[in-house]
């Protein structure tokens, strides 16, 4: 049963004031602090998408310039890849989470985790001096020589913003494999951790594997564009694709960074409202590994048609089949868990359904582009678009809502309306799919991406797809109104409003400050509800 | 251990002094293996320039001065030296010891600076830095300017990282000097020395790629 008073002291009221937020080392407040960053860059990368949808209703560049449309798409791009996707589960989720579900006080080094905060927030305003004083027009994946000579928009700051940013997502990167091995409660041995942990130490060892080589390639293409530096303009003796060479394999990993924290938000929602113990749960641990590892083979995917040898291509190829194959062990073992599970139409429930559908669909279509010859055909088309919506929203956004749901009266101490959550969840989810539905078709008709116009024949799905986006923007300022308004009207929650097990549960909502009254034992083996009452660990365990 | 939990320098997040410093170290490794990859991506750019134009590399690679480069190198390595010695003292808490060896290794660390500067000024003096003014054999011009591009990219980012570690060095010199360096709290020495040590490897690979083995080719 749940108290109807929060707890009197706990992390939001420990302290009162701007700099008890702005000098803060708490995790759970620097999870705050980038919630509302990944959130502000969130709906700057929204307000861009809807201008993309709204040119892209009619056939006839009408709406805006062809050179502004380019900008939409780039800005697009970069505010939602560097500033929303990668720090979004992490940087909230994560760094909220991950110290109090090993039981530990705080992450290894909380100071460190304010700098990264900070050097997000910097590496932001960098890319927001871009937007704001004439915006970039080399598409988020910033191709040279388009980058260091031709294009003539503010490639500097902008790339400066996402250089510097890089090292937040190292930094959060290298705290968490620290506090993973570190700073686990008397008893949390590594098969106990939640699997939210394991996904985030895969993550990690992306972030600190990979974003050093896009920090690299990001100043070298910096340093051709100022100083004239040769490396890569053909012109100066420099070969193009190496620098796609060295931008895929940090990007395409990053798409690992993205969607590996939602993989672990899902499990602990399957685990929760199916009150079950994840099915195979270390096939679903080193899964999270084995597509880390993979994750770092098969970047050439990117580039079956810009000169790559047939052989590479074909190594390639085979290595990003083996994907899927992590992949579906964990979809398998979400499934398999929710068999014949006594399973609870909560809010995060109906995401992490929508997840795993949706996912799904994104990584079957992620083996066409495996596969060297419908890739040519699909290349630089909707198709491509489509694919990595389904992965990156109906993916990652999907998981991020859930897990901020789920987690949300653990936070804020408090709950939201659950009619509306539901209902917004079934928004998102319709919207999401006639967003990006038809445009596998138009793009599988051919369609291309990055222009401003189209032939005629294409409006109907495009219209579609317009129709969708709008419903999809609706939907995502649903929780954005209900979950404020929930923090100060929404019922107290009480310290396990869903009966779950995990250590985050058995400490108050909201935490206190050092998380836990005293560092809990761990004596249980993880999501073990057989042996549980009321989500605690039973006498008899 | 019950006496060292209440250890000044113990952070609260942790439990003991022990977890504290193994933390820290392991800390720095992880920080190393970025550091690896980072540079890992300007070596894999020499590599690739360096077969594609294996004639202007040579070329290129005999303006370098190797005396210089070659004292430099020792002068790197000795600063390891004293880098070491500067833990070992840490460690056993001698702290005019650790307090020298640290200024000799700064002091090291400055002379490589110097150096490499006097080095920059040459190339500027033979106009080998990139960009409009840059001049060389006609042969060689164009490929000779990625050798020189990578190397200004390359040891510009080293000096940097040098210089980031004297300034470390010179805030555990303060540590050392205020007495917060104990025998049994000389991590912050030795996380400092992993750093070093490693701003020095870079160095160990670089030295030979851009002035050495050109030579032979």
């Amino acid at each position: 049963m749940a108290t109807s008073f929060l707890p009197p002291r706990h992390y939001l009221n420990e302290q009162y004031g701007i700099t008890s937020w702005l000098l803060t080392r708490d995790h759970k407040r620097i999870a705050l602090l980038f919630l509302s960053g990944v959130t502000f860059f969130f709906f700057i990368g929204g307000a861009f998408a809807v201008l993309i949808r709204l040119e892209l209703a009619t056939p006839v560049g009408d709406l805006v310039s062809d050179e502004t449309y380019n900008k939409l798409f780039t800005m697009h791009g970069v505010a939602m890849v560097f500033f929303f996707l990668i720090p979004a589960i992490p940087s909230v989720l994560g760094n909220f989470l991950i110290p109090i579900m090993i039981g530990a006080k705080d992450l290894a080094f909380p100071k460190l985790n304010l700098t990264s905060w900070y050097i997000y927030m910097i590496g932001g305003l960098f890319t927001m001096y871009a937007i704001v004083t004439g915006g970039l027009d080399t598409g988020w994946t910033f191709y040279t020589p388009f980058s260091t000579v031709s294009s003539t928009t503010k490639v500097i700051p902008a790339a400066l913003g996402i250089f510097i940013t890089g090292f937040s997502s190292i930094l959060t990167g290298l705290n968490f494999i620290v506090t993973i091995h570190r700073m686990r409660a008397p008893g949390m041995t590594w098969f106990r951790l939640p699997l939210f942990v394991w996904s985030h130490y895969a993550t990690s060892l992306i972030m600190v594997l990979g974003t050093p080589v896009i920090a690299i390639t990001i100043l070298l293409v910096a340093a051709e564009r100022v100083f004239r530096f040769g490396f890569f303009d053909p012109a100066l003796g420099g070969d193009p694709v190496l620098f796609q060479h060295l931008f895929w394999f940090y990007s395409h990993p990053a798409v690992y960074i993205m969607v590996l924290p939602a993989m672990g938000v899902v499990s602990e929602l399957v685990a929760a409202f199916c009150r079950k113990p994840v099915f195979g749960y270390t096939f679903v641990a080193f899964a999270s590994l084995a597509i880390a590892v993979l994750g770092f083979l098969v970047w050439g995917h990117h580039m079956f048609v810009a000169g790559q040898s047939v052989y590479a291509a074909l190594i390639f190829s085979i290595l990003s089949f083996l994907v899927a194959i992590p992949s579906a062990v964990k979809v398998f073992n979400w499934t398999a868990t929710m068999y014949k599970g006594s399973v609870a139409w909560e809010t995060p429930m109906l995401y992490a359904i929508g997840f795993i559908g949706l996912f799904t669909i994104g990584g079957l279509t992620g083996l066409f582009l495996a596969a060297v010859g419908l890739n040519v055909h699909v290349t630089d088309t909707y198709f491509i678009v489509a694919h990595f919506h389904y992965i990156m929203v109906g993916g990652t956004i999907m998981g991020y809502l859930g897990g901020l749901h789920y987690w949300w009266p653990k936070i804020s101490g408090r709950m939201y309306n659950e009619w509306l959550a539901k209902f917004s969840a079934l928004v998102i989810f319709l919207g999401f799919n006639l967003t990006f539905f038809p445009q596998f078709i138009v793009g599988y008709l051919g369609m291309p991406r990055r222009y401003h116009a189209y032939p005629p024949e294409f409006q109907v799905l495009n219209v579609l797809s317009s129709a969708g986006a709008s419903i999809l923007g609706v939907g995502y300022l649903i929780p954005m109104a209900y979950l404020m308004w929930s923090l100060r009207y929404g019922r107290v929650a009480g310290s396990n409003p869903w009966g779950a097990v995990g250590l985050e549960w058995t400490t108050t909502s909201p935490p206190p400050t050092d998380n836990f009254a005293t560092t809990p034992v761990v004596t249980w083996e993880a999501y073990d509800y057989q042996s549980t009452v009321d989500g605690q660990p039973s006498a008899a365990s | 251990m019950a006496d060292v939990a209440h250890h000044p320098a113990l952070a609260h997040q942790f439990d003991s002094l022990g977890q504290q410093t193994e933390a820290a170290t392991l800390g720095m490794w992880v920080f190393l293996v970025t550091e690896v990859l980072f540079f890992g991506g300007l070596f894999l750019t020499y590599a690739v320039y360096r077969s594609f134009y294996p004639a202007a590399f040579s070329a290129a690679s005999h303006e370098l001065d190797i005396l210089l480069g070659g004292i430099n190198t020792a002068v790197l390595i000795t600063s390891s030296l004293t880098m070491a010695l500067a833990v070992h003292a840490a460690q056993l808490g001698q702290r005019r010891l650790l307090m020298i060896f640290l200024v000799v290794t700064m002091v090291l660390g400055t002379v490589f600076l110097g150096i490499k500067a006097v080095e920059y000024y040459h190339k500027f003096a033979e106009h080998h830095v990139p960009g409009a003014t840059f001049q060389f054999e006609r042969e060689h011009q164009r490929h000779a300017q990625i050798f020189f591009s990578l190397y200004f990219i390359m040891t510009g980012l080293h000096a940097i990282h040098m210089i980031i570690g004297i300034a470390v060095l010179l805030v555990m010199w303060i540590w050392a000097w205020r007495g917060r360096i104990t025998s049994d709290y000389a991590g912050p020495i030795e996380i400092s020395g992993l750093y070093w040590h490693f701003v020095d490897i870079v160095w160990i690979f670089l030295f030979p790629l851009l002035y050495l083995i050109g030579r032979h080719a």
